[in-house]
């Protein structure tokens, strides 16, 4: 563009074209950011400031720990916990030994059961609720945290996402492990997965990030206290009709949000870089 | 030779022994739910003593003549097309965007990616303080600067939709920027030096080469976003409930309804296997559609 042929008036030249750019991102960006700001203004002030906003209102905390009395969040976040890590300890097992066939082993059936694999990415076990919860029923599993998290093992997703990686990893590694007398477990656990560590990062992420926030199979396979996930407690404590002010609601919405969104905040390079890496495969 | 044909098949049951955890769990849950929701869709729902009866095609014939159904369709292939490519088309603005020398580039970053990682079920309590007649912010913004009078915009039919795709293009934009942002970083700068030297202008250089660039990620982002229209309803839960007069019920929330509120498995499976089909239909029919516009480097 002209800049570029004309560098010397560069300086004397308003830029019109970066300054509307610059405009148009920061109020998309506050209009994105409004909010998130917003529950966190309510959430940190008392109820009588809900739609003042005033800079010299006083800060509390009252409504966190009124929503933690009024609810057993602790309860809630532990199920929460015991779910996302089981999850993935489930996920990265099964698909890392998936992957690892489709990457590197010829059998017959290969290409009809990766099609299968990948037909998981349109016909999720979201959507089959049905017929997931008669299998519960069935298993005796209903309302167990077992029962959240056995359909989301064997993700899909996992299993593309690390075969792609594994094939990207030269076979003559794997062939030097063989002749120094490694068994195939053993080439997996010492070549293959330590090179795919940024892949697992990336999915780990995604994964708990999702898990996280599910909600829909929760709600309708937990029915206790004792099971039920953050997202479904806070439903249920938002639902019930207790008068509940508002500031608390948000405080509670923060609190459910609370640990992601400081992971997130704490660790924003890497959680973007990741999905990056997750998405690009 | 024969030692050779040993090991392939040594390897055949490695291999096997490799899949089967996951390919067992998977069968499990997804390919044996999905052919029994199928066969269910033909039976009647099963009551107390009564076992499910073969019923041929009644199931269907009641989804035909069911009216909430046509609307609940209607519903959510309007809230599809309302926000599939709002969400698409703002998702690649603000990736173009973060991709530049912008000021401020780790906020507008974080603001646009935050509603992500946020679940579905929290952002939706938020909004639902937003829309609150009388005393969210909208009604306080309308009748402060406008001096406009209260509106319940979740409780009228014609308004309910349009303010539930407003929650789910804010949720899902920043997530399809980070494929896009991901795409453009992949472009060379070259290309762009030489579209200087040749001297096109800033929206030929997007139209004829960024765009055409990015039309793999397009392709993904889409077909993932079609698959969130009709997969996502944490959110119709906690801010209307399907309601006013099913304006806002989307089907996942409709056989949600059908399933564990009326117990009628039946009519569910057969909403499920038209939820199938729709989903399908949709991914393959625009796989096919942008495919031939791609171009694969």
């Amino acid at each position: 563009m002209s800049e570029q042929t004309l560098p010397r008036t560069r300086s004397f030249r308003f830029n019109w074209d970066k300054t509307l750019n610059t405009t148009g991102a920061w109020v998309l960006a506050l209009l994105w950011f409004l909010p998130l700001a917003y529950a966190i203004w309510t959430a940190f002030h008392p109820a009588l400031y809900e739609v003042r906003f005033d800079l010299t209102a006083p800060l509390t905390l009252e409504n966190f720990t009124k929503a933690w009395e009024a609810a057993p969040f602790a309860r809630y976040f532990l199920n929460t916990v015991l779910l996302v890590t089981g999850i993935l300890a489930g996920q990265f097992i099964l698909c890392t030994l998936a992957a690892y066939a489709f990457a590197r082993f010829d059998f017959p059936g290969k290409t009809v059961l990766f099609t299968l694999v990948l037909l998981q990415l349109l016909v999720m076990p979201d959507i089959l609720i049905v017929e997931n919860y008669k299998t519960m029923r069935y298993l005796g599993l209903v309302d167990t945290i077992t029962a959240i998290a056995l359909p989301y093992l064997a993700s899909g997703f996992g299993i593309f996402l690390l075969r792609q990686t594994f094939m990207t990893i030269p076979k003559e590694l794997e062939d030097a492990a063989r002749l120094e007398g490694c068994s195939i477990l053993g080439v997996l656990w010492r070549v293959y997965i330590p090179l795919a560590k940024p892949t697992y990062l990336a999915y780990g992420l995604v994964s708990v990030s999702h898990h996280w926030n599910n909600f829909l199979w929760p709600l309708i396979i937990t029915n206790s206290v004792e099971t039920r996930p953050v997202t479904v407690g806070l439903q249920v404590f938002a639902a019930a009709d207790g008068g509940l002010e508002w500031s608390v609601i948000n405080a509670a919405t923060l609190l459910t949000s609370g640990p992601l969104l400081i992971a997130f905040l704490l660790f924003q390079r890497q959680f973007v870089q990741s999905f990056i890496r997750a998405g690009i495969k | 030779m024969k030692f050779k044909r040993t090991t392939a098949q040594m390897n055949w049951i490695y291999a096997w022994l490799l899949l089967s955890p996951a390919l067992i769990m998977l069968f499990a849950f997804t390919h044996y739910p999905a052919i029994v929701t199928l066969i269910s869709s033909f039976f009647s729902t099963p009551r107390g003593k009564r076992p499910a009866k073969f019923i041929g095609l009644e199931n269907y014939q009641a989804l035909l003549n069911d009216e909430v159904f046509w609307q609940v369709i209607w519903n959510n292939l309007l809230y599809a097309l309302a926000t599939i490519p709002i969400s698409v088309a703002i998702a690649l603005v603000m990736a173009l965007w973060v991709n530049g020398k912008l000021r401020g580039l780790g906020f507008l970053r974080m603001a646009y990616f935050t509603p992500t990682v946020l679940p579905l079920i929290a952002v939706a309590n938020i909004w639902l303080f937003f829309y609150t007649p009388g005393f969210g912010l909208i009604d306080q913004i309308r009748n402060g600067l406008f001096g406009l009078p209260d509106q319940n915009l979740l409780g009228q039919s014609d308004t309910v939709l349009w303010a539930v795709m407003a929650v789910a293009i804010w949720k899902e934009a920043g997530f399809f920027m980070i494929f896009y942002l991901a795409a453009l970083q992949t472009i060379p700068p070259s290309l762009k030096e030489a579209a200087d030297i040749e001297g096109a202008s800033r929206w030929t250089f997007f139209r004829r080469i960024i765009f055409p660039l990015l039309m793999p990620t397009t392709l993904f982002v889409s077909v993932n976003a079609v698959i969130n229209a009709f997969r996502l309803v944490d959110h119709i839960f906690v801010m209307t409930g399907g309601g006013p007069d099913n304006a806002s019920t989307l089907l996942l929330f409709y056989i949600y309804e059908q399933a564990f509120k009326y117990w009628q498995t039946g009519y569910a499976a057969t909403l499920t296997v038209v939820l199938l089909a729709l989903l399908c239909v949709l991914a393959i029919g625009q796989f096919f559609f942008l495919d031939r516009k791609v171009h694969y480097r």
